[in-house]
């Protein structure tokens, strides 16, 4: 390990312990399943049914809900720390924004449901705060959580199921992420054809180009059959570059068009869903 | 040989348009923007929910007077003014709007106050739907303060700091108003509760 190294891993050590002791705040857990749980109320076989529920339900309507159980969320009111958690776990598709957030705070014994932008109009803050009240309470007051949850889940079903939305897709690469890189990519692309093109000729340069660059978009994390597209794109791109009658470059013909996905029936984590604070917040 | 002499100026031109933060300056302005357009909304979906309110209480507390006049007279100023984005540029307008939405928020927290004193219009299933609607608006105009608030903060960063300021100074970009810890103090600050 070089002095460099050492020193920016003293750096970044001191940057997140500064973070997370920023006014000694409840961090929040990582999104690691439909159910997270801190508290150890749920047991794990309640758990496990009510993570598949929700990532059932995320496969067949594409909504994500998710629920998470804290001690507490002192010294922050429980509505601060849901729009935190929203923020890092990003529920919800992209754009779609139909998120869903049930989070209990048990030692402070209250209760909030964060509703994504896209879901406001299906589950209005009057719709959350009656499940709240009317049907988690009860069951919450009887010490009977699961029920609870379950039966507040079944009836946020219901409310988005009258929803119209977007089927879901297997497609989860990372769009925006892929944005950011575009331009990187582009004058990237453009350069190293140049290069290998001057080196190993037209027809060979092109095509380690097109490796080239297929190699590096899988790396960023698109699919092996989206990098595959780009490689070919990428390809024929440095074969016509630079032939007399094309002027200009208006750039890799590109945007929008990456097929595949990394899917798979694994939890995929959040989507990049967005949040305004909608919802309602509750006692019990 | 024209087309790649072309083709190296764009890229040039790209590079240094990164470079001196002018790309950054209008992604951030934009992002102040919209995030500002979102303050306002929820704004005013606050206002919208005014009349309804004032109505139920009325119902069950009609001779609070004093709390009705008051809640009708921050929105009629909040109603005032103009709540444009062009607001974001004018610190003495944007003053205005703070504190008249400041007397909002505390002349609706008394009349929830006052609310709480009559049983009967705590039970009324109508007044509870005006309550829940009023309080996730509030969530909602925190969260969308907060968050125009960071907006503002790194928008600020970049004209202030080196070299990006010398773009802006160029520019003429200034840094853009934000919500301050004085009208802060006058809106936080809990009513006074006369028994």
């Amino acid at each position: 390990m070089s002095f460099k190294a050492v020193l920016f891993a003293l750096f970044t050590t001191l940057l997140l312990a500064s973070q997370s002791a920023l006014a000694g705040l409840v961090a929040v857990p990582a999104f690691s399943a439909h159910v997270v749980d801190l508290t150890q109320t749920l047991s794990v076989s309640e758990q496990a049914a009510l993570a598949a529920k929700l990532s059932n339900y995320q496969q067949t309507k594409g909504s994500q809900i998710a629920v998470l159980l804290v001690p507490t969320t002192q010294p922050e009111a429980i509505e601060q720390y849901a729009i935190r958690v929203v923020d890092e776990w990003q529920l919800g598709r992209e754009y779609i924004d139909d998120g869903i957030l049930i989070l209990i705070a048990k030692a402070d014994r209250k209760m909030r449901i964060e509703v994504g932008y896209g879901l406001e109009g299906a589950v209005t803050d009057l719709y959350a705060k009656r499940i709240i009240s009317e049907t988690m309470t009860p069951q919450f007051k009887q010490g009977d959580f699961a029920a609870g949850i379950d039966a507040a889940i079944n009836q946020l079903m219901g409310l988005i199921d009258g929803e119209t939305l977007p089927a879901p897709t297997t497609q989860h690469v990372n769009a925006d992420q892929l944005q950011g890189m575009m331009p990187l990519l582009l004058f990237g692309g453009l350069i190293s054809g140049m290069m290998l093109r001057g080196l190993f000729g037209t027809f060979f340069g092109s095509a380690l180009n097109g490796g080239l660059v297929g190699t590096v978009v899988f790396f960023i994390g698109l699919s092996l059959l989206g990098a595959g597209v780009l490689a070919v794109i990428a390809f024929f791109f440095t074969m016509m570059m630079g032939s007399r009658n094309i002027n200009g470059y208006s750039g890799y013909p590109i945007g929008g068009t990456f097929g595949g996905g990394l899917a798979g029936g694994g939890f995929s984590g959040g989507m990049g869903g967005g949040f305004g604070g909608g919802g309602a917040s509750g006692s019990w | 040989m024209k087309n790649q002499l072309l083709k190296y100026l764009f890229i040039l031109s790209m590079l240094s348009l990164t470079g001196c933060g002018y790309n950054q300056f209008q992604s951030l302005d934009e992002e102040a923007k919209a995030s500002w357009a979102e303050v306002l909304n929820q704004y005013q979906r606050r206002a919208d929910l005014v009349p309804n309110l004032v109505s139920t209480v009325k119902g069950y507390a009609a001779h609070e007077k004093e709390v009705f006049t008051e809640v009708t007279k921050a929105r009629a100023s909040v109603g005032s003014i103009q709540m444009t984005p062009e607001l974001l540029n004018d610190p003495a307008a944007m003053a205005k709007f703070q504190a008249a939405q400041g007397q909002m928020t505390s002349a609706l927290s008394r009349l929830m106050l006052v609310a709480e004193n009559y049983p009967n219009l705590k039970a009324d299933q109508g007044f509870r739907d005006l309550q829940a609607q009023l309080e996730g608006t509030e969530n909602r105009v925190t969260v969308a303060r907060n968050r125009f608030i960071q907006a503002i903060k790194d928008y600020n960063v970049v004209v202030r700091s080196f070299p990006t300021n010398l773009t802006a100074m160029a520019m003429g970009y200034q840094t853009k108003p934000s919500f301050t810890v004085d009208n802060e103090a006058a809106i936080s600050a809990p009513p006074n509760v006369a028994f």
